[in-house]
């Protein structure tokens, strides 16, 4: 028997990637483009199609406080965001973090204010980088739906017990729908067992909980954050195997590469952008130039070890991210340049900036950046970080 | 790969035949497909795009539709010389119209198709909604998915006290246009 399919935007694969994943409960507050995410959720919660309580709270602050209430008590927590959203919860983020809450939450990748933008861009979540969750970019709604089941599994293990943020672009991702296959609930229940966790708030076993510290003791807390945030990268790798293994779809871990085999130039890219340059890859193979894509699956934790072996044979990388860290350059940039940093005769490497405000990259934008690598390779002189489409030369 | 560029005006469904084009196609014909809104806040009466991509194969590009095969206008007055804008030159442009003799000015460099599916939504739906009635009328223009893969669509998209009324719209425009009367 063929699985099911069903034709669906980005939205509607997560609400469904999160019903199978069976959470407790869901607490959301809507907000363009994550919007009809929690709005078929809270149906099928109304419909009883899905046994959870949906908290309606007042904002996503609230959202992401009772996320962590529910987590404490051992039950499995859901919430979904965006932009100006996402940056409401930031204070939660870090408590979530901090107090080992394996929430998982789905973002809608967009621009912040100001100028007041629903349209989509990367700088919201890129923006907290650091405050302690692992972030996934996914580069389509398959992914987006198989991204949730497999969150739960790595977030919830006990060597990891760190939340999860699945970003997906804002309209590209969201609003766009595409064949999607749905996987059987028995195989999403064996694959992903009921929450269990060691940190759970009990009567029969009273621990204290969302403590605070003095200088005395901080440390060790954030030291063992930042080992748990390691430790996911085996786990990560595990769980795709594992899911691979059932579902038959496997995603690379923590990145994926894309005809890198004797690449001279390679193109690090970061969610839905991925699928264009894919077809550029392809286009360049096709007129003889050494070509690859590395999709940048996870932010954090980092794929440095990953992107170290990738560049040891190439000659030219570039970053392309819909991001900017103003007064310096793109965030990805700056982690790409970390790990190249620490090999010899690194490969050079630009910075081509786009699609913020939800600006469109085109097939052709995309084929001048590989151009300007060649470029680059050849030694002649290029921008660095570059803005593209911008419809006019900068002189800086 | 086929790409079609749908205009109407919010409300008149654009976006939902965008999406019945590509179920159709992904779900009954085993091709893959790709159907989005113009980005971003939608308002009741104001002019909107939808985009359907039809592929054999997987549809990776995330770019906006530059070039299409096929604009579907549903509504008239949306018709003036920036229309065929990014329709290839073998493209067709199907225009909802009693009068195409009045656009043959500005439409004269592609091939264009007319039909009146406001009248023929008047009289099954009793209603001007017309996205279903230009859905019949493309799948008989271009062939992209067959008819029956189109009502199909219908019946799985739509509410059911919805279904039959479209069916029956999709059919007649699309006997309509393979009757060659209004080419």
């Amino acid at each position: 028997m063929s699985n099911k399919k069903l034709f669906i935007s980005g939205d509607e694969a997560v609400a469904i990637g999160t019903k199978l994943s069976r959470p407790n409960v869901i607490s959301a507050y809507p907000i363009t483009p994550q919007t009809v995410t929690v709005e078929r959720l809270s149906e099928m919660v109304e419909s009883g199609e899905l046994k959870a309580e949906y908290m309606h709270v007042e904002s996503e602050h609230s959202a992401m406080s009772a996320a962590m209430g529910v987590s404490a008590v051992g039950a499995r927590a859901f919430t979904a965001t965006s932009s100006q959203g996402l940056l409401y919860m930031a204070e939660g983020l870090h408590y979530a973090s901090g107090g080992r809450y394996p929430i998982v939450m789905m973002n809608a990748n967009r621009s912040l204010a100001l100028p007041w933008s629903i349209y989509g861009d990367q700088r919201d979540s890129l923006s907290l980088l650091d405050s302690g969750w692992i972030q996934v970019y996914v580069e389509d709604a398959q992914e987006a739906l198989d991204m949730i089941i497999q969150a739960y599994k790595i977030a919830e293990n006990k060597d990891v017990l760190t939340p999860f943020m699945i970003n997906l672009d804002g309209f590209v991702l969201t609003h766009t729908y595409e064949l999607v296959e749905i996987p059987e609930q028995e195989k999403v229940d064996e694959f992903l067992p009921p929450f269990q966790t060691p940190n759970k708030m009990s009567f029969e076993e009273p621990k204290n909980l969302a403590f605070s510290t003095t200088p005395a003791d901080n440390l060790e807390y954030k030291y063992q954050q930042n080992r748990a945030m390691f430790n996911s990268i085996n786990v990560i790798n595990d769980v795709d195997k594992e899911f691979g293994d059932k579902f038959e779809r496997y995603y690379g871990g923590m990145v994926q590469e894309y005809r890198c085999d004797d690449a001279e130039v390679v193109m690090l890219t970061l969610g839905s952008i991925t699928g264009t340059v894919r077809m550029i890859v392809d286009k360049l193979r096709d007129e003889g130039k050494k070509v690859g894509l590395l999709k940048i699956r996870y932010m954090r934790p980092f794929p440095e070890k990953e992107i170290i072996k990738l560049a040891k044979n190439v000659k030219a990388i570039g970053v392309v991210e819909k991001d900017i860290s103003f007064g310096y350059e793109g965030t990805v940039f700056t982690n790409v340049n970390s790990a190249l940093s620490k090999i010899d005769n690194a490969p050079l490497s630009l910075n081509f900036l786009c699609g913020m405000g939800g600006r469109d990259v085109s097939k052709s934008d995309i084929y001048n950046m590989f151009i300007s690598l060649f470029n680059a390779v050849k030694g002649e002189k290029q921008k660095r970080v570059q803005f593209i489409n911008m419809g006019v030369e900068t002189d800086e | 790969m086929i790409e079609v560029r749908w205009h109407g005006r919010g409300g008149q469904g654009g976006f939902t035949v965008s999406r019945l084009l590509g179920m159709s196609a992904a779900l009954f014909e085993n091709k893959y497909a790709m159907a989005f809104p113009s980005f971003g806040p939608e308002r009741r009466g104001a002019p909107v795009l939808a985009f359907t991509r039809i592929d054999n194969n997987k549809i990776t590009d995330r770019s906006e539709v530059k070039e299409c095969d096929y604009v579907v206008v549903m509504d008239e007055t949306l018709i003036n010389e920036k229309i065929i804008d990014g329709l290839k030159n073998d493209g067709t442009i199907l225009i909802n119209t009693k009068n195409p003799q009045k656009y043959s000015d500005i439409l004269k460099s592609c091939k264009v198709v007319s039909i009146d599916a406001t009248s023929i939504a008047l009289d099954i739906l009793k209603r001007p909604i017309t996205n279903t009635a230009m859905f019949g009328a493309l799948v008989a223009v271009s062939n992209v998915v067959s008819l029956d893969s189109a009502l199909k669509s219908i019946e799985t998209e739509m509410k059911p006290s919805l279904v039959q009324k479209n069916i029956e719209l999709v059919k007649k425009s699309y006997e309509i246009i393979r009757g060659g009367c209004n080419e």
